[in-house]
C-alpha cells in the first residue's frame, strides 16, 4: 500500500515537474506575443478597463454575458455604428437592455475603435469566426421579423 | 474550542455572512435586469452589480478561509494564536478595504478586469493585510508543539493564494497579456491553491468528525493535492485557447484540464470512505452533511460541469456564454462556499458552547440552499445550451437570442429565492448561536 511518505513525494515531484513545464511554455509562447502596441490601441485598452466594459460584455470570450461579444464588433456592425454607441449621451437600449451612455469625445472614440480593430485582427484559433458568421436561416428570420 | 484565541474566527465568519448577503442581493439585481426589470440601472448598472457580486463572493470566501485558519491552526499546532490583537487589526483592515472597494464600484472606480476589479492602490493594502495574516499564522505554527500536515497544507494554500495575487497587479497595454496573467490569478486560485485550502479544511473536518486515524487521512490529502497540481497547473491552458497565444495550449490545456476532475473525484471518494470507515458517533450531524456535500458537489460543479466544456472543440462554441455561468455557480458553491459553510457549522457549537448540533432549521437551511442552487444551475444550463445553439451554431443575433432565453431567468430567480431562503435560515442559526465565549473552553 501507498505510504504517507510516498504520497508526499508524488505531490512534490508532480508539482515541481508540471510547474517547470508551465513556466517553460509561458516563456515560449509569450515570445510570440506583440508587446509594443500603437499608442491609440493602448489608450483604448485603458478606457475599456477604466469603464469596466467587461462587466457586461465579453471580449475574446471573457467578461460578463449580459451584452454582446465585442471581438469582431467593427466587422459585424461597421465603424459608424460603433462610434454612435460610444458617443451618444442618451441612454441607449437595444432589445430593451440598457447600456451606460458614456458620451465619449472624439479622441476617446478613436482610441476605442483602434482597440477594437486591433483585437479584431488577432488570430484567435478560430474563435474570431464563431461570432462572425450569420447563417442563411437566421437572415431569413431577421428579415421576416422586420 | 481548545484555545481561547480561536474566537477570532467568529468575527471573520460574521464578515462572511454580511458579504454573502450583499452578494445575493446584487445577484438578484442582475437576475431581474435580465428579465427586463432594470429600474436600478441609473445607480447600479449591470457592470456594477456584476462586479459587486463577484467581489463579495471572493472576499466572503477568503474571509471564511481566514476564519477557518484562525480556528484550525491553533488547534493543530496545539498552542494559542501568536499576537491575537494583530488578528483583529487584520480583520478591521480587511473590512475597510472591502468597504472602500465596494463603494468605489458604484462610482466607476475599478480596474474592469473580471474578478480583479479592486483598484491597484487598494491592491497594496490587500497585500499588506494578507502578509500580516500569514505572519500571524506562521509564528503560531512555529511556536506550536506540533507541525501537522493538515496545518501546513492549509497554510501553503493560503500563502500560495497571496503570491498568486501579484501577477494580477501588473498593468498591461495588451489585452492578450492582460488576459494571460489574469488567469494566473483566477485559474491558479480556484483550480490550484484554493484546492489546498479546501483540502486542508476538509482533512481537519474529517479527522474531527469521523475519528479515523490522522495518518490515513493526511496520506490521502497528499494524493488529492498531488492530483490537483499535476493537472491544474498545465490545465491553465484551457483559458489560452482563444486569446491570441500559441496553439500549443490547445493540446496542453485540453489534455491536462481534462485530468482536473480526478482531483475532485479523489476528494469525493476520500471523504466518503473516511466517513464509512469512521465511527459515526460525532453528534454534529449538520457539520457532517455540509462536509460530505462539499466533497460531492465540488466534483459535480467543478469536475463534471468543468469537463463538459473544457475540450477546445466544445469550448470554441461555449466560450463566454451562459454555459460558463452554469459551471461557475455550481463549482464555486460546491467547492468553496460549501466548505466554508461546513467549517462554520462545525465550529459554532465549540466556540459558543451552545450545542445546537442537529435541528430542523439547520437541516432546512442545508436542503433549501442546495435545492435552490441546483435549480439555478439548471436554468443557466438550459439558457446556455440554447444560447450556444442559436447564437453560435445558427448565427442569430445576440439580442434576439437573449429574448428567446429570457424565460429561463424566471426559473433562475425562483431558484435564487429558494437558495436565499436557505441562506437566511443559515444566518439566523449563526446569530442564534450567540457570541463566542471563554466559557466554551474544553478542558
Ligand atoms: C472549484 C473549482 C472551479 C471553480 C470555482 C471554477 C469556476 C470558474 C469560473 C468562475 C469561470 C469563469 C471565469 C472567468 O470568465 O473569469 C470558469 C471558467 C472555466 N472553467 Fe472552471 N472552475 C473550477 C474548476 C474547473 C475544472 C476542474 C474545469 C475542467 C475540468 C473547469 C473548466 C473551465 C473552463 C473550460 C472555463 C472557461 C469557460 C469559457 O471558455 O468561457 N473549471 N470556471
Ligand atoms: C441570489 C442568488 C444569485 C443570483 C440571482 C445570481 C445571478 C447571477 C447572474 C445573473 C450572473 C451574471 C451572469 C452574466 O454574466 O450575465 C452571475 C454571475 C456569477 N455568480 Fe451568481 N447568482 C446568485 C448566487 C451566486 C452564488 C451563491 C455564487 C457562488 C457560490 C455565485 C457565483 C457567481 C459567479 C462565479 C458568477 C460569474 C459567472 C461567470 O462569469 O461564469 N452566484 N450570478
Ligand atoms: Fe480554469
Amino acid at each position: 500500500m501507498l505510504t504517507k511518505q510516498q504520497a508526499k513525494i508524488f505531490f512534490l515531484v508532480g508539482t515541481f515537474v508540471t510547474f517547470a513545464i508551465f513556466i517553460g511554455l509561458t516563456i515560449y509562447s509569450l515570445q510570440q506575443v506583440q508587446t509594443k502596441l500603437p499608442e491609440d490601441v493602448a489608450r483604448g485598452k485603458h478606457i475599456w478597463e477604466k469603464n469596466n466594459c467587461m462587466g457586461c460584455h465579453t471580449i475574446m470570450g471573457e467578461g460578463a454575458y449580459y451584452a454582446p461579444e465585442l471581438t469582431n464588433v467593427i466587422e459585424r456592425r461597421g465603424e459608424p455604428f460603433v462610434r454612435g454607441v460610444l458617443q451618444t449621451k442618451k441612454p441607449w437600449q437595444p432589445n430593451g437592455r440598457k447600456m451606460v451612455a458614456y458620451g465619449m469625445n472624439e479622441q476617446e472614440t478613436n482610441d476605442m475603435i483602434a482597440f477594437f480593430k486591433w483585437v479584431g485582427n488577432l488570430d484567435l484559433n478560430g474563435f474570431e469566426k464563431v461570432n462572425k458568421k450569420v447563417s442563411p436561416l437566421a437572415v431569413d428570420h431577421m428579415k421576416s421579423n422586420n | 474550542m481548545k484555545y481561547k484565541t480561536q474566537k477570532v474566527a467568529y468575527w471573520f465568519w460574521a464578515l462572511s455572512m454580511l458579504l454573502l448577503t450583499i452578494q445575493l442581493t446584487y445577484g438578484f439585481i442582475m437576475g431581474f435586469a435580465r428579465v427586463g426589470y432594470d429600474g436600478l440601472h441609473q445607480w447600479i448598472p449591470f457592470n456594477t452589480a456584476h462586479t459587486v457580486h463577484l467581489n463579495t463572493l471572493v472576499v466572503w470566501l477568503l474571509s471564511g478561509f481566514m476564519g477557518a485558519a484562525y480556528y484550525i491552526i491553533p488547534e493543530e499546532a496545539e498552542t494559542e494564536l501568536w499576537k491575537p490583537k494583530l488578528a483583529y487589526l487584520q480583520l478591521i483592515a480587511l473590512t475597510l478595504v472591502g468597504v472602500a472597494a465596494l463603494t468605489g464600484y458604484h462610482f466607476n472606480i475599478w480596474e474592469g478586469r473580471k474578478f480583479l476589479e479592486i483598484p491597484r492602490e487598494l491592491d497594496w493594502l490587500v497585500a499588506i493585510d494578507v502578509i500580516l495574516f500569514l505572519v500571524i499564522l506562521l509564528m503560531t505554527i512555529l511556536k506550536g508543539k506540533k507541525k501537522s500536515t493538515t496545518a501546513w497544507v492549509l497554510y501553503g494554500g493560503l500563502a500560495g493564494a497571496a503570491v498568486l495575487y501579484l501577477p494580477g497587479m501588473i498593468s498591461f497595454d495588451s489585452q492578450v497579456l492582460d488576459s494571460f496573467f489574469r488567469w494566473w490569478v483566477v485559474h491558479l486560485w480556484v483550480e490550484g491553491v484554493w484546492e489546498l485550502i479546501m483540502g486542508g479544511i476538509l482533512a481537519f473536518l474529517l479527522i474531527k468528525l469521523t475519528g479515523v486515524d490522522r495518518e490515513v487521512i493526511e496520506k490521502w490529502l497528499y494524493v488529492v493535492i498531488g492530483l490537483t497540481f499535476l493537472s491544474g497547473i498545465l490545465g491553465t491552458g484551457h483559458h489560452y485557447y482563444y486569446i491570441g497565444v500559441n496553439k500549443i495550449w490547445l493540446i496542453v490545456g485540453g489534455i491536462f484540464s481534462s485530468l482536473e476532475p480526478l482531483a475532485f473525484l479523489a476528494m469525493t471518494l476520500w471523504a466518503l470512505n473516511m466517513y464509512r470507515k469512521g465511527e459515526k458517533k460525532h453528534p454534529n450531524k449538520l457539520a457532517i452533511i455540509w462536509t460530505l456535500a462539499a466533497a460531492i458537489i465540488s466534483f459535480l460543479g467543478a469536475g463534471v460541469l468543468g469537463l463538459a466544456h473544457t475540450l477546445p472543440q466544445t469550448n470554441l462554441y461555449t466560450h463566454g456564454t451562459l454555459v460558463t455561468a452554469m459551471h461557475g455557480h455550481l463549482a464555486f458553491w460546491g467547492a468553496y462556499a460549501s466548505i466554508v459553510l461546513a467549517i462554520i457549522v462545525y465550529a459554532m457549537p465549540n466556540l459558543t458552547g451552545r450545542k445546537l448540533y442537529d435541528h430542523p432549521r439547520g437541516r432546512l437551511a442545508f436542503w433549501l440552499s442546495n435545492i435552490g442552487i441546483f435549480t439555478m444551475v439548471s436554468a443557466f444550463a438550459a439558457a446556455g445550451v440554447a444560447q450556444v445553439y442559436l447564437e453560435r451554431i445558427l448565427g442569430y443575433d445576440f439580442g434576439q437570442v437573449q429574448n428567446e432565453i429570457k424565460v429561463h431567468f424566471w426559473v433562475l430567480i425562483t431558484g435564487a429565492t429558494i437558495l436565499s431562503t436557505g441562506i437566511t435560515l443559515y444566518i439566523i442559526d449563526f446569530v442564534k448561536y450567540g457570541l463566542p465565549t471563554d466559557e466554551a473552553l474544553e478542558s
